[in-house]
């Protein structure tokens, strides 16, 4: 009888279920007229026709802000196609050169590599081989368009307002860009050293956007949005930045020791345009992420020879990017955790050093951490001048609230989370100045987003009717045992990318410390790219259940099964699947009942199993996904 | 075409009583057709071999000629193998035996290296009750020559070509019941759950342990008309699950009263006979005779435990041969000297 609930009825129990120990002597019914109606329980077969499905299971381009196609540009580098892997990225994220060298790289972590051997592939380090080796691409960029007779502001030269700008442009729209300092490129150009970034790349991919005839305002700080609506703009976009740096003002000492105590965003600036050009020898860091990393490793090229980052928090706890952090180790700057600054000790008007009260962290259940005092003596570390880089703010002294653009509690404005439109129609934010301080590739997956809403609004459409992803699944079968992609994983480790010698790289503000990967090096890297935008695709009308892919699979990961609710199946599967995040490829029901099920957790997409499939039921196919941008089609890259 | 299977393993794979992963039990790629039936035995073997937690290097692969005697190259990568002559690996796999009494020996063959060519040898294998697992990967047709009918395809089956087949099949399971083998076993390819168990039973036992697997030949005999097909083995197939308990384990699970039969082997290690055939008697040689054929009448392919004889005696024992292997033995083991000579004269006098 069945009990009710699922898809099983049994005999000689009072019940048959999935939470049911089945025992011998019972006969389990699947599918009878009684339990056809409860199958919800059984997992549904897996709808790959949503491209949400695949897009996931490309865990790199997923991961991405702005879902750059990773595999399919480091196979065109593995291909010598350097231009082409550019332009594929450029599409994508607007700055190749720039993010190959500064991204955060959310990628990375999530890199399936990563979950099969020690380290993902160098995903950031192969963006910037594209950039440092294609050809003059300006011919292949696309051109402003025919005038369309609408006109927009963008407030800001960061990377938001230059994806907006880059968006809009070849559709026509008139782009007046607005910013304060005398070139584009916001805090890319401000805040990050030309030891990390070269000038040189900034100004050459800041200016491929600016060529497509926007009409740049710079070295003009808006202090007014509504003296820009009065020059009847279509549409504004906010892309301005969380300019502020967070100061300490209350700590004592502090006023005095103004002369030696610099806001690091701001002191990383006045370097950048050359206002500041030395410091103290003996210099503390406070703060723990990217910006006090700079500042450290900036402090050190401008005459610090005693520099040293002290921070609040654990040092695994940090902030900065594990890579940042390192590369501060590596020029003998010292990262004293755990230390919470209490005092700037003066003495005869001049700043001496500072004292830190010790702790340690303590987390409870839920991981949330609290630093306790360890009641140690506060520790004294002298020094000659302080940079204060713990965090930065939103700030909109400029927007008058009788424009109608409304602000939360936080002094963030209150925006359309998807469309980015904030309570006044015709202005848009995006980048930090809409939900506060992220990063590069944030703010440009937000100017593309903000770009189309722009145009719907513009054209007088409905902005939340999003353009669909455009997708496409295509075979990669070239023979009977062929793909058209090594299909093969290598068994390379990753590479590490050569730095230049520190004594000089110390010398030279200007000097690049990271040399790049040469072509032999990129094309090793590239190879370990696992190509998991090719996938492996499941016909269950064709199996014949010879269990031929389950056999030769490397990792394990497919099964034939009885089918059940998900959290069963995870357990039952060969090596169980452990990991809820990644999906579960169930197909519908095959001749003897059972289902195919697997876990796409850590599968090579070695091909292996399309390859001993008799009846071609696996096939390998490529699936591409691109986020439509306010231009569709903007690049064409075969 | 890949040639390498990637080394890459998932990271939590589970390991047996030695620490081994079932990868360590992995073999060269395989090179047979795509989809097999004989690959599927080769992952059973390995399967059984990891759960049974054997050491690689004290398992000796035994083979002849065939799609079936490529097979070894295919799993055990780090055990022994000998590929012989057609049809004549029991004779090698005696002579193995009688060397080395203390490898897990593992004979893989065909139905045309054992119904055929191998005959006159497989008769003496099971009359002499070697100790080892000699498994047919039995698919009906020769597929390395492209797909002729075999001694074992079944009458009226109809070949590639589009012939049916005029002669009556040999059936290997009634013939090893028949000549007194020790154990003797049928099963799929396609059912691993109870290929399996009976392949780490048969490694259990002491002496000569015969399984027939139905082993579709994909690519010549896996059409409309065949027996031997795919669908048509699922289609006929009556399966009697298995499962193997080994001596060092806990029994783990609960059979409900009167559905199960067990059968404990010499090592102490336990084979269940479930379910529905929980009434079959493995150690009755008539009845299995009875059992194959009513069902071959029935055209239901019969598979599972279809006898057992836990008190067999192997070669090695009927023999009396010296407990322990002759690499084992010295020199004054195996030359006792004139002194020896002298006691065993006297002793005659």
């Amino acid at each position: 009888m069945p009990c009710n609930f699922c898809i099983l009825s049994a005999t000689a129990m009072d019940s048959g279920c999935a939470l049911t120990k089945t025992s011998l002597g019972m006969d389990v019914y699947r599918r009878t007229l009684d339990s056809w109606f409860m199958r919800g329980v059984e997992l549904k077969p897996t709808n790959t026709g949503d491209p949400e499905y695949f897009h996931k299971v490309v865990d790199c381009q997923y991961a991405c802000p702005a879902h750059t196609p990773v595999p399919q540009y480091i196979r065109l580098i593995a291909q010598q196609r350097y231009s082409d892997a550019y332009l594929v990225n450029w599409e994508s994220n607007v700055f190749p050169g720039i993010l190959g060298r500064t991204c955060d790289r959310p990628c990375e972590p999530a890199c399936r590599r990563g979950r099969v051997e020690e380290e993902p592939v160098a995903i950031c380090r192969l963006k910037r081989v594209a950039a440092d080796f294609k050809d003059d691409i300006t011919p292949r960029l696309p051109k402003a368009g025919p005038g369309n007779g609408k006109k927009i502001a963008l407030i800001g030269g960061g990377p938001a307002s230059l994806t907006v700008a880059r968006d809009l442009a070849p559709l026509g729209y008139e782009l007046h860009l607005y910013d304060a300092q005398a070139k584009g490129g916001g805090f890319m150009r401000s805040e990050i050293p030309s030891f990390r970034l070269p000038e040189k790349v900034l100004d050459e991919e800041i200016g491929y956007v600016l060529d497509m005839g926007i009409k740049a305002r710079f070295d003009t700080y808006v202090d007014s949005m509504q003296a820009i609506l009065d020059k009847h703009y279509d549409a504004v976009f906010v892309g301005s930045g969380a300019p502020r740096g967070r100061n300490l003002p209350d700590l004592s000492g502090r006023d005095t020791a103004d002369a030696n105590v610099h806001i690091g965003l701001d002191w990383l600036a006045n370097v950048a345009f050359e206002h500041v050009k030395t410091i103290g020898k003996r210099v503390i860091v406070l703060g723990g992420g990217n910006t006090a990393m700079d500042c450290c490793r900036t402090s050190r090229r401008l005459g610090g020879q005693d520099v040293k980052v002290i921070v609040r928090s654990p040092f695994e706890d940090m902030k900065a990017s594990p890579w940042e952090k390192e590369d501060a180790l590596h020029e003998g700057i010292p990262i004293i955790d755990n230390h919470v600054p209490r005092t700037f000790v003066i003495e005869d008007g001049k700043l001496t050093g500072m004292t830190f009260e010790k702790v340690k962290p303590v987390y409870d259940k839920d991981g949330h951490r609290e630093l306790v005092p360890t009641g140690e003596e506060p520790a004294f570390y002298p020094c000659d001048d302080v940079l204060i880089a713990i965090g930065q703010q939103n700030a909109f002294p400029w927007i008058e609230r009788s424009t109608g653009v409304n602000f939360d509690a936080h002094g963030l404005p209150v925006l359309n989370k998807v469309t980015l439109q904030s309570t006044r129609p015709d202005v848009f934010f995006g980048g930090d100045a809409a939900f506060g301080p992220e990063n590069i590739i944030t703010a440009v997956a937000q100017g593309h987003q903000a770009a189309i809403s722009i145009d719907l609004y513009c054209t007088g459409k409905d902005l939340t009717a999003r353009p669909a992803p455009d997708v496409t699944l295509v075979s990669q079968k070239m023979g009977i045992h062929e793909w058209s992609y090594d299909s093969a994983p290598t068994e390379d480790l990753r590479l590490t990318v050569p730095l230049a010698d520190l004594d000089r790289a110390l010398e030279d503000r200007k000097l690049e410390v990271e040399l790049g990967f040469d072509l032999d090096a990129a094309f090793v890297e590239a190879e370990r790219c696992l190509n998991c935008d090719v996938q492996t695709v499941f016909t269950a009308d064709t199996c014949i259940e010879c269990d031929a892919c389950t056999d030769i699979c490397p990792t394990s990961c497919i099964n034939f099964i009885a089918n059940g609710p998900e959290d069963d199946l995870r357990t039952r599967l060969a090596v169980p699947a452990i990991e809820p995040e990644q999906a579960l490829y169930v197909s519908g029901p095959l001749e003897t009942g059972r289902v195919m099920v697997k876990d796409e957790d850590v599968c090579l997409h070695c091909g292996l199993c399309a390859e001993r499939c008799p009846t071609a039921a696996w096939d390998m196919m490529r699936f591409t996904y691109s986020v439509t941008k306010a231009t569709p089609n903007l690049m064409e890259v075969g | 075409m890949s040639f390498i299977k990637p080394k890459f393993r998932h990271p939590r794979l589970p390991t047996n009583a030695l620490g081994f992963t079932v990868a360590d039990y992995d073999g060269a790629i395989s090179t047979l057709c795509a989809g097999c039936g004989h690959d599927s035995i080769s992952a059973a073997i390995r399967n059984a071999c990891f759960k049974s937690a054997l050491e690689p290097h004290r398992i000796a692969k035994v083979s002849g000629i065939g799609c079936s005697s490529k097979m070894p190259t295919y799993f055990l990568g780090r055990s022994h193998g000998f590929n012989s002559v057609h049809g004549r690996m029991p004779s090698v796999a005696t002579g193995a035996s009688l060397a080395n009494r203390n490898l897990t020996y593992i004979g893989v063959s065909g139905d045309g290296d054992t119904a055929s060519i191998g005959m006159g040898q497989f008769i003496h294998l099971i009359r002499r009750n070697v100790n080892m697992t000699y498994i047919v990967a039995n698919n009906g047709c020769y597929g390395l020559t492209k797909g002729q009918d075999s001694a074992t395809a079944d009458l009226g089956s109809v070949s590639k070509g589009g012939a049916a087949n005029p002669f009556d099949g040999i059936d290997l399971a009634s013939l090893a019941v028949l000549q007194g083998a020790s154990f003797v076993a049928r099963s799929f390819s396609g059912d691993k759950d109870q290929l399996e168990p009976l392949i780490r039973a048969a490694m259990a036992h002491d002496g000569f342990a015969f399984i027939d697997v139905v082993s579709p030949c994909v690519t010549f005999n896996n059409h409309a008309g065949s027996t031997r097909s795919y669908g048509s083995t699922r289609d006929h197939l009556d399966a009697m699950p298995v499962d193997f308990v080994p001596v060092r384990e806990e029994i783990r699970a609960e059979y409900a009263e009167g559905t199960s039969h067990a059968v404990t082997l010499h090592d102490g290690s336990v084979i269940h006979l479930l379910k529905a055939d929980a009434g079959y008697a493995a150690d009755d040689r008539t009845g299995a005779l009875t059992a194959i054929r009513s069902a071959q009448q029935d055209r239901r392919i019969l598979t599972g435990l279809l006898f057992l004889d836990p008190n067999s005696r192997d070669l090695n024992d009927t023999l009396e041969l010296a407990s322990r292997p002759l690499n084992e033995l010295g020199k004054d083991e195996l030359c006792p000297g004139s002194k020896m000579l002298d006691s065993i004269n006297e002793g005659l006098r």
